[in-house]
């Protein structure tokens, strides 16, 4: 299964993420919002546990993404894999543990400003979870 | 959809259920059709429906899609009955444009354009992750957010002339720190005096063409001029302040009743939307510090070069901001709540708000092109104060997606071509290249021709660029 694709948006980004379970599709949302700014590989070298909360899966979604945004500007983390993602659908929590490298080692080109609730979907088919959202940028 | 052609440059969109003002497309022919391509005139609409809107809910002629507002998009609300917005101001509160003019010729730059280009790119900080070498602390901060560029000049980055050509003059006196999350001030505080990536750059730019003297003489422009542009905003500070109010009014309010979830607002004067107007102009300080700090730089960097090099800043406007200022409403002049996202302020001859030694003229407008297209410098006219609250437009507009420019387009190409009309670039990524490619993005020059013919800001001189520096 892919892991996600990008779809046409004329001024900003905008994604499907796919996954065999909601963790995997969360992940994917946030693989895919780093492979906006960055096409080439990055490095894990160090490791990091966040966690967010919403009212419902969207604002997980939106607030999970968000973390991680928080995380590159103020802590210059840029993700390179999800190692671990543990999601509460009932009480609408995450905790996850990621791994990355420093921005600053990497010629980034291209700033999320924002997570958007524009067009923003997380749905369930015949258990394949798949997320869309519109970034900022 | 029904459009109403008023003239040439002027299209209605008849009120129509919900709507409580009508909307109004200011474009000519050709860029209408772009408009009509995506949800703008939508979006139009969706803003006419929010509560207190006086006058039109107004699109310019560089609009397309945005987050509830289109870009390019103006709208003016009542203080009473009226609201205020995140999605009307956008996540990159300030996002704006600085221009600073040199005693230098372009014959003195073009030798050493190569040098120049490689100089600022490694003195200014750009791009993502790239922090800041201007370390402050969280009580500076604090200041810094409710000062705006004065606080840093008075640290003694610049001169109090700098600040004098400054739109607010470059303070806006609603901001307030303690309205400004902890969360934004971290992701902030590492990134005063850095240009960010995506859109944003700095450019040395000459003159090539002077349209109106008399305007040219009183900004200090003359043809040949070496200027130079900045383009950047509040950063990670500014967007962490929009989600977070887009947040608190989502849990206030509810997004049941809304058109978009991404109009969703406070009324001008409840305490959460005093409160955001209160952080989005700390974050709108922000911007300007950023700036004043870069100005600070390139003087010094540019005068290792150019020993007798003078650099003074011609002016600094925003283009994604609301504030409160007086407009004729009913032929009676009064405060009202003005958003302008994408758009930039345009007030005409004799406004206290425009520098006195620019009062008579007109404030000026800072048009930044597409990379590696033409810039404009226009006037603001007494037009646009009756048209468009004194507005226009900001910029191009894209017309491209990222992904298709991706795919379509080669760095190496961009780079090639640049260099081959005799512009200097230097880019953090070949991929932010391929992104902002000039062929992304509406044709600059019909959207100047539109607001000049219009008569909401008059064109004054053509700037072209000879060196770039992006994230």
């Amino acid at each position: 299964m892919k892991k996600f694709k990008f779809l046409e948006h004329t001024a900003d980004i905008k994604f499907q993420a796919f996954g065999k379970s909601i963790e995997e599709a969360f992940a994917n949302s946030s693989l895919a919002m780093f492979n906006a700014m960055y096409k080439e590989k990055i490095k894990s070298t160090k490791t990091i546990e966040i966690s967010a909360e919403g009212h419902d899966l969207l604002s997980l979604l939106y607030n999970f993404l968000e973390e991680l945004i928080f995380y590159l500007d103020s802590e210059n983390f840029f993700l390179s894999e999800v190692k671990n993602i543990k999601i509460d659908k009932k009480e609408f929590k995450l905790i996850a543990t990621l791994g990355g490298d420093a921005a600053e080692n990497y010629k980034i080109g291209l700033d999320v400003k924002a997570v958007t609730y524009s067009d923003m979907q997380v749905s369930e088919r015949d258990g394949k979870w798949v997320t869309q959202v519109v970034l900022d940028v | 959809m029904q459009i109403k052609k008023i003239s040439n440059y002027e299209w209605e969109i008849p009120k129509t259920k919900g709507m409580n003002v009508p909307g109004v497309v200011y474009a000519s022919e050709k860029l209408i059709e772009n408009i009509k391509e995506d949800k703008t005139i939508e979006q139009v609409k969706n803003v006419a429906k929010l509560p207190g809107i006086i006058g039109r809910s107004i699109a310019l002629a560089d609009a397309h899609r945005g987050y509830g507002f289109s870009i390019g998009g103006v709208a003016a609300f009542d203080m009473d009955k009226g609201v205020i917005s995140p999605g009307g101001v956008g996540y990159d509160i300030n996002c704006s444009i600085r221009l600073l003019k040199t005693n230098l010729k372009k014959s003195d730059v073009i030798k050493k354009r190569k040098e120049i280009t490689e100089a600022l790119y490694r003195k200014i900080p750009s791009g993502v992750g790239r922090g800041s070498k201007f370390q402050i602390t969280y009580k500076e901060l604090d200041k810094l957010l409710e000062g705006g560029a004065q606080y840093i000049i008075e640290k003694g980055f610049g001169n109090k002339e700098d600040a004098l050509h400054i739109e607010e003059e470059g303070k806006i006196k609603w901001a307030d720190a303690s309205k400004v999350s902890e969360r934004a001030k971290k992701r902030g505080i590492g990134q005063v005096g850095t240009l960010g990536a995506g859109n944003h750059f700095l450019e040395v730019q000459y003159i090539e063409e002077i349209f109106d003297k008399v305007a040219s003489e009183a900004f200090g422009l003359e043809k040949d001029q070496v200027v130079i542009m900045l383009h950047c905003g509040s950063r990670g500070l500014g967007h962490q302040v929009a989600s977070d109010y887009i947040k608190a009014m989502e849990k206030e309010y509810g997004i049941e009743n809304l058109p978009d979830r991404e109009l969703i607002n406070a009324p001008v004067k409840s305490k959460l939307g005093q409160d955001y107007l209160k952080a989005m102009s700390s974050a709108a300080n922000f911007a300007f510090a950023n700036k004043q700090l870069m100005t600070h730089w390139v003087r010094e960097e540019l005068e290792t070069i150019f020993p007798k090099i003078r650099i003074d800043v011609v002016y600094d406007i925003c283009h994604n901001i609301a504030k409160i200022e007086k407009h004729k409403v009913n032929g009676k002049m009064q405060d009202v709540c003005i958003h302008r996202k994408g758009a930039t302020r345009a007030f005409g001859p004799g406004r206290i708000e425009v520098p006195e030694d620019y009062r008579k003229i007109g404030q000026p407008v800072l048009i930044p092109g597409s990379m590696g297209t033409s810039s404009y410098v226009l006037k603001g006219t007494k037009k646009a104060e009756e048209l468009t609250w004194g507005s226009t437009v900001h910029g191009a507009g894209r017309v491209m997606s990222r992904s298709k420019a991706l795919r379509e387009i080669k760095g190496k190409d961009v780079e090639n071509a640049l260099r081959k009309s005799g512009i200097e670039v230097k880019a953090g990524s070949i991929k932010s290249l391929v992104e902002e490619a000039p062929n992304v993005y509406k044709d600059i020059d019909e959207v100047i021709e539109t607001v000049h013919n219009l008569g909401i800001s008059l064109k004054v001189a053509k700037l072209k660029p000879i060196s770039v520096i992006k994230g």
